[in-house]
């Protein structure tokens, strides 16, 4: 049993590759900018003064981080028709990624608040600043320093989680990759091929994200 | 002279041997009158391959087949025997004279030089499925509408082959993402065999689905021994008589909860 590899197999399915790498990364800025801001919202409630504000999206965060990801895909797209809600497949999909993200960054950013010196706060409190104004303009911005690096993290995770979408028949790159190999059987080129667009995409976001951050978060130690 | 002799007697066993292995078919000059000597006709079945042939909750066989082999058996007068046999293994074990019968073989030129086939006895079908409400007759009408099918099968290259430009395909990783979308309304119409579809029709029976136009039409038939001709003119005789009383009719409904197809 003699395996030759024939990567140029795969140059005619060239446009489903790029397609494909499209849908990842449309659906991974989407979950990313909705689940951070998910994350933002849910971490002021979670230290907020108000009590059943923090029991509602304590409970969320355990809800979404104590079940499988694909479990909760599978929720949105299989049985929700059930409820009347119909979405899409790709809808279901950009949801489910959102909701993912945005239980993770919750607690991602709340640890940041909580790193932050309370006097912050108190300085701001007797400087004038309101409790809103004290949040956004002097806790939100060190927290998010703090935990930028983490956030990255989780970012990418759920860039490559998002492989789990190719289930409800979302044409992302891993669908793309299943595809082509039940059509040549060349198993090894096509994942081949895949794995390496997966780790170019993540250390490219990482790199960029973190390039970004330096000018987000300037001036300040981290 | 002496070593002359044993390479002889030697060789005259391994001849004899070879002859009695070789010649065994040929003596078996009519399986026919074999099988109702015996009183048993033993018959290859799939273990897994619902609803022609799977094990039921008491772990004994049932399906289509099954039905058939035993109305089948009683009109030969004899015990059927059921053999539980894989794709692979069940040609050779006809050929090797381990079995007399083999069901649900798909009738093909490549078996036709190694089995004889009785008239096909069972639709098998791979088939464009939809609810009543919506309109689609042939390949041209799936345009601007959605189809499920099961990645990388028969179902999935033979809808690629004829689906017109602007039909949405979505693929799924097994048959259970396949009928979850279709009844769960996420795609209007899904491509499955006749088998699959049976199950979803077994489970879901409110929502009606039906078959709105066939892509491949294979169905099923009896395989025997070659050069078997009275047991080949039996079983013909005896599956025309089941076609005409109805018999292999209500089987059909059972197990497929479709009539049987007049072209059978």
């Amino acid at each position: 049993m003699e395996y030759s590899l024939d990567f140029g197999a795969l140059l005619q399915y060239l446009g489903l590759f790029l397609e494909g790498t499209a849908v990842t990364l449309g659906l991974t800025a989407v979950a990313s900018f909705l689940g951070v801001a998910i994350g933002i919202g849910g971490a002021a409630a979670r230290v907020s003064s108000c009590a059943w504000c923090r029991k509602l999206v304590a409970g969320y965060v355990e809800l979404i981080r104590n079940t499988p990801f694909i479990v909760q895909m599978f929720f949105l797209f299989f049985g929700l028709p059930a409820a009347g809600l119909r979405l899409s497949a790709l809808q279901a999909a950009a949801l489910a990624m959102t909701i993912n993200l945005g239980a993770y960054a919750i607690e991602i950013i709340r640890a940041g608040l909580e790193a932050v010196p309370l006097g912050q706060n108190e300085a701001a409190r007797s400087l004038g600043l309101r409790t809103a104004h004290a949040f956004w303009l002097i806790m939100l911005p060190q927290a998010l320093a703090n935990v930028y690096p983490a956030l990255i993290g989780q970012i990418t995770i759920t860039m490559l989680e998002s492989a789990v979408v190719s289930q409800i028949a979302v044409v992302d790159l891993t669908h793309v990759a299943d595809f082509i190999q039940s059509r040549n059987f060349r198993s090894f080129e096509t994942y081949a091929v895949i794995t390496v667009i997966y780790l170019i995409l993540a250390l490219l976001m990482r790199r960029m994200l973190v390039f970004a951050g330096r000018g987000l978060f300037a001036g300040r130690a981290r | 002279m002496i070593m002359s002799l044993s390479r002889r007697l030697l060789l005259a066993t391994c001849v004899a041997v070879a002859a009695q292995v070789s010649g065994a078919p040929f003596a078996q000059a009519d399986e026919l009158e074999d099988i109702t000597k015996a009183g048993v006709i033993k018959v290859g079945i799939f273990e897994d391959f619902p609803p022609f042939s799977s094990a039921g909750t008491d772990l004994k066989p049932q399906g289509y087949d099954i039905d058939v082999i035993n109305a089948l058996a009683a009109a030969l007068g004899v015990k059927a025997e059921l053999v539980g046999i894989t794709g692979q293994n069940r040609i050779p074990s006809l050929t090797e004279h381990k079995l007399n019968l083999l069901v649900s073989v798909g009738v093909s030129d490549e078996r036709k030089k190694v089995v004889a086939f009785t008239a096909p006895y069972a639709p098998y079908s791979i088939d464009v499925m939809g609810p009543k409400t919506i309109e689609v007759k042939s390949a041209a009408d799936l345009a601007g509408k959605s189809v499920a099918v099961n990645r990388g099968t028969l179902e999935d290259t033979s809808l690629t082959e004829v689906a017109p430009a602007g039909t949405d395909i979505q693929r799924f990783n097994d048959y259970n993402g396949v009928i979850s979308a279709f009844l769960a309304g996420q795609v209007q119409l899904m491509v499955v065999g006749n088998d699959v579809g049976a199950s979803v029709l077994a489970k879901q029976p409110d929502i009606q689905p039906e078959s709105k136009f066939q892509l491949l039409n294979s169905p099923s038939a009896m395989a025997i021994n070659q050069g078997e001709d009275r047991l080949l003119a039996k079983l013909d005789e005896t599956l025309a008589t089941m076609k005409k009383d109805g018999t292999l009719d209500g089987i059909s409904k059972k197990w497929l909860f479709i009539p049987l197809p007049p072209e059978l």
